[in-house]
């Protein structure tokens, strides 16, 4: 008797251990789990693992044979060219960023106006900038800018103009390198936020045009506050893939004139690879990584925070 | 199941048939048949690669060894990427191909390779001190240099230019298939001032780079030792306060003011297209300019002419980038890339390669720089005649006679054509030994 009901309590439990391990099967989020699985595996290779291991190249030796915690950080916080390069990189990224959101945003309302029957053509065209790789695009920016055959210069000195040394003179070079990443860049604004006009209620301005709103009060309390998400997000990603650009850079100047385009990808680059000091080379890299964190913290706790008064 | 006693003779038979198995590189035992893989430079010269095929894989069928050779390109560095991802990676190629000032970054990771030079040597006769002044930068022989890739960087100059606005015959000092006449002893690097200020006023001024690039580092390296000026001492002290360095200084400030206002942010292409457009009267580089002007701008390749650098105070120095081929400490078949390496510098196979480039690459040992094939380029008839070093000129490698580990960090950084970049803007001669001590006092971190 007593064997008998100690045998049914192991079977009941096994029953309920297989109930539950089907309810585990069956609920949402163990399928989402599964599904993202292959990509969290891909994550975990290709960013988790490097960047761990750029972590621990930061804190080894110039021979990489001992262990210096954050001593290559310290040394380079005594250089002047480090310095120099994040002042540029900053001024890099916040200058380009800027420029791109400004014309991403008026691009997207004249866009958002043409009829829809002709929009598409226009969307298409706008996005070919972004859509074209990158070094291949500024290649192209290369030639333009080249001393002996540039297509500027060309033209400048065919109305009396001296030609102007595109990349061979600091303010120009740095012109020039935030100009074509706002080239690249802008579409990307422009489309996310074309995407974000699109999604703004029509009621909305119909009211305000009840009320009699103008243009800049449409502007000011309808559409803005409904894109302010949107805005911010393209900002953010913007922000960081605009401080670790490395291409525009790299075929552009590599860093040229007197390491005044430097930003943190070129120069790392230049001492970890060129200069087989890959310790400090990963130093360099890494030195965003806490500011831009603490930005994306910030940025997307307000995100979340407006997403839950609404 | 029988026990074999291992007796003291057999045991000392083994060890003796062991240790001969492993330092006997070139014998071709089953240890030294097996795989080899080779990451080599990509030539840009058509042809170039197919003449090494053939070398290498003749060697192949004759050991049995299965040879596989990567042809990488330098551009988009794939092939310093592949060095430094191999090298962190302990794992791919087991000979690489690197340059200048590569082989002291990567010494730790290097095979030495005494026996290989020892046979070359045997066969050559000596070699260009630059070379084994980076070849030896530990000690041993760490790599081994090579004459496929390895150049020199004298004045590519228009002849109709120089003679016009200058006055100066390149043609006459340097005549093709014979010693430089005693007019070149008249060109000297303030003769080539003069020389840059007339071209440039007539609207051909020099192409010389100045940015960081290796066309930038070598023909300023090469103003630098004809002036005896050196950024740091063969015992590592900084030196950059001294009386040559400033005279050198002095020196550039004045040619600055004659190069294209962009010189700054050259690219190692922007010389080329330069001299191929019209615009420049003479640029330093290897004969890659000539032949794609040839391609390219026939008129303007028929009017160019290789020729000698200008002399200095301390004597006549050409640019040099030197390649080598290193076998890594990895590799699987070290016996078999060594005698791999051995055949690949044989003065046969060393003529074939050197006429497989039309001339291009410059062989690392001066008995053998009297090849007929830099004599019979055109046109104009014998333009590269005067391509290797003849009479008085010899290499300079730029940032000798630093330490390697040194000069390799002053080379990447462009530490000399960023001086001669700051004097040129305005900066006072002083401000800019400040700047470059201290620069190379970051370099001595370890």
């Amino acid at each position: 008797m007593v064997d008998a009901t100690i045998k049914n309590e192991g079977s009941v439990m096994r029953a309920d251990r297989r109930n539950s391990l089907q309810k585990a099967w069956q609920r949402k989020s163990t399928i989402a789990f599964l599904m993202t699985l292959p990509l969290i595996l891909l994550i975990l290779v290709l960013v988790i693992y490097p960047a761990l291991y750029a972590v621990h190249l930061a804190m080894l030796n110039k021979s990489m044979q001992r262990f210096v915690g954050l001593s290559n950080f310290s040394f380079l916080f005594t250089r002047e060219t480090f310095w120099m390069v994040v002042w540029q990189s900053c001024i890099f990224a916040l200058t380009a960023v800027f420029f791109k959101a400004i014309i991403g945003f008026f691009v997207a309302h004249f866009v958002h106006n043409i009829p829809d029957k002709g929009q598409r053509k226009w969307r298409g065209m706008l996005l070919i900038p972004w859509v074209i790789p990158p070094a291949m695009s500024t290649l192209a920016w290369l030639w333009l800018f080249d001393p002996s055959y540039s297509a500027f210069n060309w033209i400048l000195e065919h109305f009396g103009i001296a030609g102007i040394p595109w990349l061979g003179d600091e303010h120009w070079a740095r012109f020039c390198v935030i100009l074509v990443n706002v080239w690249i860049g802008a579409p990307f604004f422009m489309i996310m936020y074309l995407a974000s006009l699109k999604s703004v209620p029509e009621q909305l301005y119909e009211a305000a045009k009840i009320d009699g709103a103008n243009w800049w009060q449409t502007m000011r309390f309808v559409t803005l506050p409904m894109m302010r998400n949107i805005i911010m997000i393209t900002a953010l990603f913007s922000t960081i893939v605009t401080f670790a650009n490395f291409d525009i850079v790299r075929v552009l100047t590599r860093g040229d004139p007197l390491d005044q385009t430097h930003v943190f990808a070129t120069w790392a680059f230049r001492l970890g690879i060129e200069g087989g000091d890959i310790p400090l080379g990963a130093s360099v890299s890494l030195f965003m990584v806490p500011i831009l964190t603490i930005g994306a913290i910030f940025i997307l706790r307000d995100i979340v925070k407006r997403g839950n008064e609404a | 199941m029988s026990k074999k006693r291992i007796t003291r003779r057999r045991f000392v038979a083994s060890s003796v048939a062991t240790v001969a198995a492993i330092s006997a590189p070139y014998v071709s035992t089953a240890h030294a048949a097996g795989k080899l893989a080779l990451g080599m430079w990509d030539h840009w010269v058509p042809g170039g690669n197919k003449v090494f095929d053939e070398i290498a894989q003749e060697w192949a069928k004759k050991e049995k060894v299965e040879l596989t050779i990567d042809y990488l390109s330098t551009q988009g560095n794939k092939l310093l990427l592949t060095i430094a991802a191999e090298a962190q990676a302990k794992s791919g190629h087991d000979i690489m191909d690197f340059t200048a000032w590569e082989p002291a970054q990567y010494v730790r990771s290097l095979e030495p390779v005494d026996e290989v030079m020892k046979e070359a040597l045997s066969n050559n006769g000596p070699i260009s001190p630059a070379m084994e002044y980076i070849g030896k930068s530990s000690g041993p022989w760490n790599v081994v240099p090579s004459t496929r890739g390895s150049l020199i960087l004298p004045p590519c100059s228009r002849i109709d230019l120089m003679k016009d606005i200058a006055g100066i015959d390149v043609q006459a000092m340097y005549p093709a298939g014979k010693d430089p006449t005693p007019e070149a002893e008249k060109w000297t690097w303030d003769a080539f001032l003069v020389a840059a200020e007339k071209c440039h006023k007539a609207g051909h001024s020099f192409g010389l780079p100045l940015g960081a690039t290796t066309d930038s580092l070598d023909w300023v390296g090469a103003l630098f030792s004809a002036y005896g000026a050196a950024l740091v001492d063969a015992k590592g002290n900084t030196t950059v306060k001294s009386d040559e360095v400033r005279q050198v200084l002095d020196y550039t400030k004045k040619l600055f003011a004659f190069l294209p206002t962009d010189a700054a942010s050259w690219d190692n292409a922007s010389n080329n297209k330069w001299l191929i457009s019209g615009k420049g009267a003479l640029v330093f580089n290897p004969p890659s300019t000539w032949v794609v002007a040839k391609r390219d701008a026939p008129k303007v390749a028929e009017k160019l002419w290789t020729h000698a650098m200008p002399k200095g105070p301390k004597g006549r120095f050409a640019p040099s980038l030197p390649r080598y081929q290193g076998l890594w400490n990895f590799s699987k078949n070290k016996s078999a890339a060594k005698s791999l390496l051995v055949h690949i510098n044989k003065p046969e196979s060393i003529r074939k390669l050197v006429e497989g480039a039309a001339g291009y690459d410059i062989p690392p040992y001066q008995k053998l720089l009297d090849y007929k094939v830099w004599d019979v380029q055109g046109p104009p008839a014998g333009t590269l005649s005067h391509y290797p070093n003849r009479a008085d000129q010899v290499n300079s490698l730029p940032c000798s006679p630093a330490p390697p580990a040194m000069a390799s960090q002053l080379y990447t950084n462009a530490i000399m054509p960023k001086m001669i970049v700051r004097i040129g803007r305005g900066e006072n001669i002083d401000q800019t030994l400040a700047w470059a001590t201290n620069e190379i006092e970051g370099f001595r971190r370890n």
